[in-house]
């Protein structure tokens, strides 16, 4: 295993000494507003999914989860939407990794320093900036229409991994630069190629932050509901979606709430979406601490 | 829901309720509940069936997915809600939907663009929806509306902005308005029966516009002297007092919106729901199947949806027009 | 990031092999040419994306402009965006401008509220705070990342409104409003620039930090002073992705902020009613516009817009990186 320089000073403590008071007195300050600005933003989306945990936690139950929905509230589920995510998700993870990073570690450590190289970065950084609806155009035009692909599960998968490849990319990318150089020239120095360097020392020590950039972009593409709706989503589908049936009609649980909210029975509005949000963020919560525990795991020596 | 609709929605959907929980743990076989669903076929069917098309009647036509999943849950009847242009176009140029869902009739267009790709179809009438004015109950004396004063409040040139400039016995409190966004069916729909006839293009640009019928009812609830408009079911939906229907007047009078008002056409905002199905695909027996459940069973679901029931008559005119197209 | 060939550096290695091979002659390494090989398709892949973003968006944008009675200076400087009626009605305008104007004024609040915070967030987990603060907030962050927009639209309408409106006044501030949509927007995207400029700084080496401390340095000159001047690309690349989201998000400003071009054009005025260039391609791409027609070309259009509005900032904050870019 890599020997990573560790950049954080925290752990080790690192003030052994009394500083000035005067630095003190502004120290603390700087740190009391700073930590308010974290805090507000927490407190909101906390305050948020309080509201929400409260609202929805009446509606959860297995018939909830295994019920495919239905018009009365007290007998909806959303089992379509449950397989549909989830079936989206394994492909878009599956499909993303790989291209993600391997178009990252192309970048970082193989590319020529020429023209092609730059226009090939100029080119990711802006993808990552597109807005997500202009993905579903792109899914509509080309996987629906133009390569025939339909309203299908692989349609949906592809609109979506297609989505957040730049952003996996740009963030992998900003994981790989973050390795110091001393790892890379030590393997070097040793005789590896620049290859097994890549693949045993560099990539290694960015997995940590490799894996917060997938999750923030797995986490946001299985609460996107435009780009999915633009692609060929249906609306409703009473059947389980498996990922390896790839030509089947799809639904997701983001579709399924932005149904619930649109309906006029009050408890569809409230309960029942609650509960399903309630439902995807359990599912996110899974996905983050899979990958926490991945990441703490590699990052001992940070 | 009221206790009509529950009652004669009981026995169904109890049947309804065992299967879909007997049935989550793995395929079971429909055919072994010997359920009293009339028309459904005996035999276990399965296969896909493709919908698509307007948002109004997608709910509509969910309900009767989720019966019909519960007696035949090998058929997987997928349904998306691209309005009712988009459902055309997926039902006459592409030709990849089975059903298309509608609002309104097939126009002329969308009926040469089938023909010319060699569709037939079947015109089925499912139901109506009576499109609800509505204002804020503070702004009580808006009861009636007759068309002069609509286009006086809604269109370009009156651009009321207190409701005295509609109508001169009502007081001069300001006007606000919610409503569906330019590009909805109800939108059009609204403006075509108004507007239109007085060759009237577009109404006013400056109101409270949104997609959300939810946001619009929420919007007039917490507004005194608004006014807006959306479909029957957002209004009967709506807590008890939070909106006052506004009766509309086509020159015959004041008529509010009602089951029995819309089904005699007193009422001058109906629209006709329909669903469009390919003939080609009669001659599966899923769809068939499905096809003659929907017409037979439309009537009791209709109502727990928030639209209204076709008339007797139309729904024995969609049964024949049905039958025949299957038989042929 | 160099990438040396390392034959020199084997051939001259003075100790011998165990294995036996020679050390002057480098072995040619297929199976890493092939593996250098996938790995430059997978960085192909995105220029395919862009290639097929570009065909699809742009195309059918120019043919907007070819349909008669559409102009393209006339896209670009008219200040009304009234396409769903057709060149042929005298209401038909379209001017991209207000469009344009209400994106760029969602964001700048967006930003206003998101960059502030997150930086905060940013600079606090990175250097102030205990490493089980930072292991149990980064966590939530990246959890609240995945809120669904549809969620935060509804808390919009229902929660920011009313607060604004308390505060600013109701007659002040209508119930769809840029502020509203503005700030929750930001708050959407505070996660996004917190957690990737947070890892920029955790990036910075050790030994710069402890080079400040070590000459008496207090934390916050260190981590203003030192951290944040060396994170500085990365912390750029986070408010970008930022900015691309927030000009991309479609759900809030479509539930909350309306769904009409603001009238006045250039206008700065948040507490009036807009509509994003995604909010009305998600109108419109809902709504009943058919294929060919001018309303859906002028998706395609603003569709294009937007790809090219990021990628000029893109473009402009690659270059500002670049300049400041500290290796280490």
């Amino acid at each position: 295993m890599a020997v990573s320089t560790p950049a954080r000073p925290r752990e080790q403590g690192t003030r052994g000494f009394r500083a000035p008071v005067g630095d003190t007195v502004r120290e603390k300050f700087t740190q009391v507003v700073l930590l308010l600005g974290t805090l507000v933003a927490i407190a909101v989306l906390a305050i948020l999914l309080i509201d929400i945990a409260l609202d929805g936690v009446g509606g959860l139950s297995l018939d909830f989860l295994t019920n495919y929905t239905s018009r009365f509230p007290e007998r909806t589920g959303i089992r379509e939407g449950i397989t549909g995510t989830l079936s989206l998700m394994v492909l878009v993870a599956l499909m993303t990794f790989p291209l993600g990073v391997g178009a990252a570690l192309y970048l970082e450590e193989f590319a020529p320093r020429n023209r092609w190289t730059r226009l090939l970065e100029t080119n990711i950084n802006n993808l990552a900036g597109v807005p997500s609806i202009v993905y579903g155009l792109l899914g509509l035009s080309v996987f629906v229409f133009f390569l025939g692909f339909g309203r299908s599960l692989i349609t949906g998968a592809l609109t979506l991994t297609a989505l957040v490849l730049p952003v996996v990319i740009v963030a992998s990318r900003e994981a790989l630069r973050a390795v110091p150089r001393e790892i890379r020239d030590g393997g070097l120095a040793l005789g590896a190629t620049p290859l097994q360097v890549a693949a045993r020392q560099t990539l290694p020590a960015a997995i940590p932050s490799i894996m917060t950039g997938m999750i923030l972009s797995l986490s946001r593409a299985i609460g996107e509901t435009a780009p999915i709706l633009v692609a060929g989503a249906a609306f409703s589908r009473r059947a389980d979606n498996e990922p390896w049936n790839l030509t089947e009609g799809y639904t997701a649980i983001p579709i399924q709430i932005f149904d619930f909210v649109k309906r006029p029975q009050q408890e569809f509005q409230v309960e029942v979406a609650s509960a399903a949000i309630i439902v995807l963020m359990v599912l996110l919560l899974i996905m983050n601490s899979a990958a926490i525990v991945i990441r703490n795991r590699y990052s001992r020596n940070r | 829901m009221n206790r009509r609709t529950l009652k004669s929605a009981a026995l169904p959907m109890a049947l309804a309720l065992c299967l879909a929980l007997a049935s989550c743990g793995g395929d079971e076989d429909p055919a072994s509940n010997g359920n009293g669903e009339p028309g459904a076929g005996e035999e276990t069917l399965s296969g896909a069936i493709e919908i698509d098309g307007s948002s109004t009647v997608g709910p509509l036509t969910d309900a009767i997915n989720e019966e019909y999943s519960a007696i035949q849950p090998d058929v997987t009847v997928t349904l998306g809600i691209s309005g009712t242009g988009g459902g055309f176009e997926r039902f006459c140029e592409t030709g990849d939907t089975d059903i298309s869902n509608a609002s309104r009739p097939i126009e002329d267009d969308e009926a040469a663009l089938c023909e010319e790709n060699g569709i037939e179809y079947t015109e089925i009438r499912v139901g109506t929806d009576a499109l609800t004015m509505v204002v804020n109950p503070a702004t009580d004396y808006v009861t009636c509306l007759t068309t002069e004063e609509l286009i006086t409040l809604w269109g370009p040139d009156g651009a009321a902005s207190t409701w005295g400039e509609v109508n001169p016995d009502f007081p001069s409190d300001p006007v606000e308005i919610f409503a569906p966004g330019t590009d909805s069916g109800t939108y059009d729909f609204f403006n075509e029966t108004i507007l239109e006839p007085s060759e009237i293009e577009s109404p006013r640009q400056d109101y409270n516009a949104s997609e959300d019928d939810n946001v619009i009812s929420q919007g007039i609830q917490g507004t005194p002297g608004a006014w807006g408009f959306f479909g029957f079911a957002y209004f009967q939906e709506s807590a008890e007092g939070a909106l006052t229907a506004v009766e509309y007047d086509a020159g015959e009078g004041c008529v509010g919106p009602s089951v029995e008002s819309a089904q005699d056409g007193s009422y001058g905002l109906t629209r006709p729901l329909f669903i469009y199905v390919k003939n080609e695909a009669l001659s599966r027996p899923e769809v068939a199947d499905y096809a003659t459940f929907y017409v037979e069973n439309v009537g009791a679901v209709i109502e727990s949806v928030g639209y209204i029931a076709a008339t007797e008559d139309e729904i024995s005119e969609a049964s024949t027009a049905l039958d025949e197209a299957i038989g042929g | 990031m160099s990438s040396t060939s390392t034959t020199d550096v084997v051939g001259s290695a003075p100790s011998g092999d165990p294995v036996g091979r020679s050390l002057t002659t480098p072995r040619p390494r297929y199976g890493e040419r092939v593996v250098l090989g996938l790995l430059w398709l997978c960085a192909g892949v995105s220029v395919v994306t862009t290639i097929g973003i570009i065909l699809v968006v742009f195309v059918e944008a120019f043919a907007l402009f070819g349909i008669p009675g559409v102009s393209v200076v006339e896209f670009f400087t008219d200040t009304a965006w009234r396409p769903f009626t057709g060149p042929e009605s005298e209401q038909f305008r379209l001017g991209v401008l207000p469009l344009l104007n209400s994106t760029l004024l969602i964001t700048a609040i967006a930003l206003g509220i998101a960059v502030p915070l997150g930086l905060a967030t940013a600079i606090y987990l990175s250097e102030f705070a205990r490493p089980r603060v930072r292991r149990t907030v980064k966590p939530f962050l990246e959890l609240l990342a995945g809120v669904p927009t549809v969620v935060l639209g509804y808390f919009a309408l229902t929660f920011m409104t009313p607060v604004l409106r308390s505060v600013f006044g109701a007659d002040v501030v209508p119930i769809f409003n840029a502020a509203s949509a503005g700030i929750v927007v930001g708050i959407l995207i505070v996660p996004t620039i917190a957690s990737i400029s947070e890892d920029a700084m955790s990036a910075v080496p050790r030994a710069l930090r402890e080079g400040a401390y070590g000459l008496g340095a207090a934390r916050q000159q260190v981590a203003l002073k030192i951290v944040f001047p060396a994170a500085l690309s990365g912390i750029v690349a986070a408010i970008i992705l930022g900015f691309g989201r927030a000009v991309g998000e479609t759900l809030i400003v479509s539930l909350a902020a309306g769904n009409l071009p603001p009238p006045d054009v250039p206008t700065a005025d948040p507490f009036q009613q807009v509509q994003t260039m995604t909010a009305y391609i998600v109108q419109a791409v809902g709504g009943e516009s058919s294929r060919g027609s001018v309303t859906y070309q002028s998706i395609f259009a603003v569709g294009a817009l937007l790809f090219v509005l990021t990628f000029l900032v893109n473009l402009i904050a690659l270059r500002i990186v670049r300049r400041f870019r500290e290796e280490y």
